[in-house]
């Protein structure tokens, strides 16, 4: 299709105010339409690039829908076994202390199988990044619950919803990992916006540049969607999210520069 | 007087059409092509000239498929 | 000459992996192998040497961290025992098939379950037929001396580089706990940063401009990638059986009948040896040292000039099948064993030669 209102020829290299990352490498992501993996890996790209650190930065990709993260950071990375990217965080760190590195997990891998590696990771205070994304579903088998799907909330596993009463309470990772002593910067995001999506690169940026400080974990959850999962359209998934996960999962700052801040919730508490 | 005025490339190919894009455009600028791509996939197209290079869509969109073009030019 | 101590079997391992060069050591407590990280955090490699020693949360995690040290170049080990190895299987597997090379060290109790914490030769099968999932293999090495134990941990590093591959050190609970004198080597120093990406070009080290990225994984979902995975496996693991196997003979020249056993069994049989040719049994010890590359040919041939082989093992018959598979089945090959942490004595193994293979 001929687009008919390109009438004014600016389209030149002098004039491009975006493009994407050559820190991406150039084939197309496997996720699946309008799902938020691929915006938080364009802005974890983008931070590396900005910071002209790719040459000093070692990844670590979960299993989950995000498996083959490697294949689309073009960076230096390996694949953990199924919740054990922060394990594998603490070993890399440890042996190469000025490298940059980060584990980028699903909410399966972070806070249910890799629960134990997430809390000690975080507990130990090593000097890594961490990226959560959390959408509350398993996404990439099928759309089974989470330890991060909501009450009532329906999924393969829970097709009525999922009763708090036998199926337990949905996780609140971040906010308990913010209790340890060796978490240093502790913040939830989203990219349902592009004013979210800023948000949580300049997040992201903070959560490297504290690694040049080594002052222990820095943590961003994103708070995303699973269309797919959820049985949505794209933008039907992102309203869902910020009416439905938002309130249960608010987003802010929890912890920053190894303070915690005082939000809505821990206010309503004393 | 100069006034801003922006334009967008949409790798056709890479988009999936999740229209993620149109939400997130304050003027309007980008709706779905009739067409679809190699992959079955409609597409997001520029249907006006109403585009300033604000580079929502490109910040917003998960495959990266934008790149976005602002210059200043002369009003008409 | 080298350095002389007197040490434990488990201090052994853990001097002479400061002394080879190893980059990480990750571990959990476990008995009877926690000496391995007592003496580690007593020494302060990482003042002597820059050795990184942590102590994890779990088994699970000490495997992991292994798998993300050595998918770096790292030089890494850790050490446990049946228990804590059974539950690092799932890394060990991913570690094989990543094609990363690491070092581990079972000093085995018996089982199944939580069993004792006394000796046994019970994890042969896991360690030497795969363990977890998928067709891999390890390196398998069985030292039957607090010697061996220190010179096993440099051979192992060398082998799993060589092959990247893991390679693991099978010992029980007596060699691990047991003092003896000891020849430590010369300390080698541990790599430089460049010397590491030089050796582990495919590691991720951080990428530089003039180089593809570099993903350490174990994972292709194209069936025809992963068989090509397998079958790059199954030709390493072929050359490995060409040029690896280890194994050592003992008064088998003019042997009529034979003792086959490993590691702390091995020893068991010298002092059986000489009771039983004391009574004028002409008895040898075959000794496999690589219990993976198995000595296959060896054994075949060395089976046909006795009359019959005893295998001599602390559990209820393991290696005896691969003997079996070896020597075929001209001449009679029994089991003795002891299992449940007891150590069988000298005795009772030429009784049960007697009995299971002369008289029998």
């Amino acid at each position: 299709m001929v687009e008919q209102f390109a009438k004014l020829d600016i389209r030149k290299d002098e004039n491009i105010v975006y493009k994407r990352t050559d820190l991406l490498v150039d084939r197309p992501l496997s996720y699946c339409p309008g799902c938020g993996h691929g915006t938080v890996h364009r802005i974890i790209m983008e931070t590396l690039e900005e910071m002209s650190i790719q040459d000093k930065t070692i990844g670590v990709s979960p299993v989950g829908c995000s498996v083959l993260a490697y294949d689309f950071m073009n960076i230096d990375m390996l694949g953990a076994a199924h919740g054990r990217a922060p394990a594998l965080a603490t070993a890399i760190k440890r042996m190469w202390p000025d490298r940059f590195v980060f584990t980028y997990q699903g909410d399966g891998d972070l806070a249910a199988i890799g629960t134990a590696e997430t809390i000690h990771a975080c507990n130990r205070g090593e000097h890594f990044t961490m990226i959560f994304i959390n959408n509350g579903i398993y996404g990439m088998t099928g759309g089974q619950m989470a330890p991060t799907t909501l009450p009532n909330m329906r999924s393969s596993t829970s097709p009525y919803g999922r009763d708090v009463e036998t199926m337990g309470f949905p996780l609140k990772m971040t906010e308990l990992i913010a209790q340890l002593p060796g978490t240093y910067y502790v913040t939830r995001q989203a990219v349902h916006t592009p004013a979210g999506v800023r948000k949580t690169k300049k997040a992201i940026r903070k959560a490297f540049e504290n690694q040049k400080n080594k002052t222990g974990i820095s943590f961003v959850e994103v708070v995303s969607n699973c269309n797919s999962g959820w049985k949505m359209t794209p933008v039907q998934s992102n309203k869902w999210m910020e009416e439905n996960m938002f309130p249960f999962y608010p987003l802010g700052d929890i912890k920053v520069d190894g303070k915690l801040v005082e939000t809505k919730a821990t206010a309503a508490k004393e | 007087m100069a006034k801003i005025k922006g334009d967008i490339v949409v790798n056709v190919e890479r988009c999936k059409g999740c229209e993620i894009c149109i939400a997130a455009c304050p003027f309007s600028v980008i709706a779905m092509a009739k067409d679809v791509n190699s992959k079955g996939y409609h597409y997001a197209i520029k249907v006006n000239d109403e585009c300033t290079g604000c580079v929502n869509c490109a910040v917003i969109c998960p495959d990266g498929v934008i790149t976005v073009y602002r210059a200043k030019v002369a009003a008409e | 000459m080298g350095e002389l101590r007197l040490m434990k079997g488990n201090e052994a391992i853990a001097e002479a992996a400061i002394r080879a060069g190893c980059d990480g050591y990750f571990g959990y407590p476990i008995t009877p192998q926690s000496e391995v990280m007592e003496y580690l955090m007593m020494e302060k490699p990482y003042e002597r040497t820059g050795m990184v020693v942590l102590q994890a949360e779990s088994e699970v995690a000490s495997i992991n961290m292994l798998y993300g040290g050595a998918g770096t170049g790292k030089m890494v080990m850790t050490s446990s025992s049946s228990p804590g190895i059974s539950l690092m299987q799932e890394g060990i597997s991913y570690m094989a098939g990543a094609e990363l090379p690491a070092l581990l060290v079972n000093i085995v109790r018996g089982g199944p379950g939580l069993g004792t914490i006394q000796p046994s030769q019970a994890d042969y099968f896991q360690s030497v037929k795969g363990g977890g999932h998928g067709d891999y293999r390890l390196i398998v090495l069985a030292p039957a001396s607090v010697q061996e134990m220190s010179d096993f941990v440099k051979l192992g590093f060398d082998l799993s580089f060589k092959y990247r591959t893991p390679a693991l050190i099978l010992s029980d609970g007596a060699i691990g706990q047991m003092m003896e004198k000891v020849e430590l080597f010369d300390p080698i120093p541990r790599r430089t940063e460049e010397q590491l990406i030089q050796q582990c070009p495919w590691a991720s080290t951080g990428k530089p401009k003039n180089r593809d990225h570099n993903i350490i994984t174990s994972l292709d979902l194209d069936p025809a990638g992963q068989e090509r995975v397998n079958l790059k496996l199954q030709a390493k693991y072929k050359v490995m059986e060409e040029k690896e196997v280890l194994y050592e003979t003992i008064q088998a020249e003019d042997a009529e009948y034979l003792f086959i056993a490993f590691g702390l069994s091995a020893r068991i049989c010298q002092k059986s040896i000489d009771l039983a040719r004391a009574k004028g049994i002409k008895v040898g010890l075959f000794r496999p040292i690589t219990l993976y590359p198995f000595p296959v040919k060896e054994i075949a041939a060395i089976s046909k000039k006795v009359k019959g082989i005893l295998v001599v093992e602390m559990n209820a018959g393991q290696m005896i099948e691969d003997v079996r598979l070896a020597a075929g089945c001209a001449i009679k090959i029994e089991h003795y064993g002891r299992f449940g942490g007891i150590i069988p004595n000298p005795d009772e193994v030429v009784k049960a030669l007697e009995q299971k293979i002369i008289g029998g």
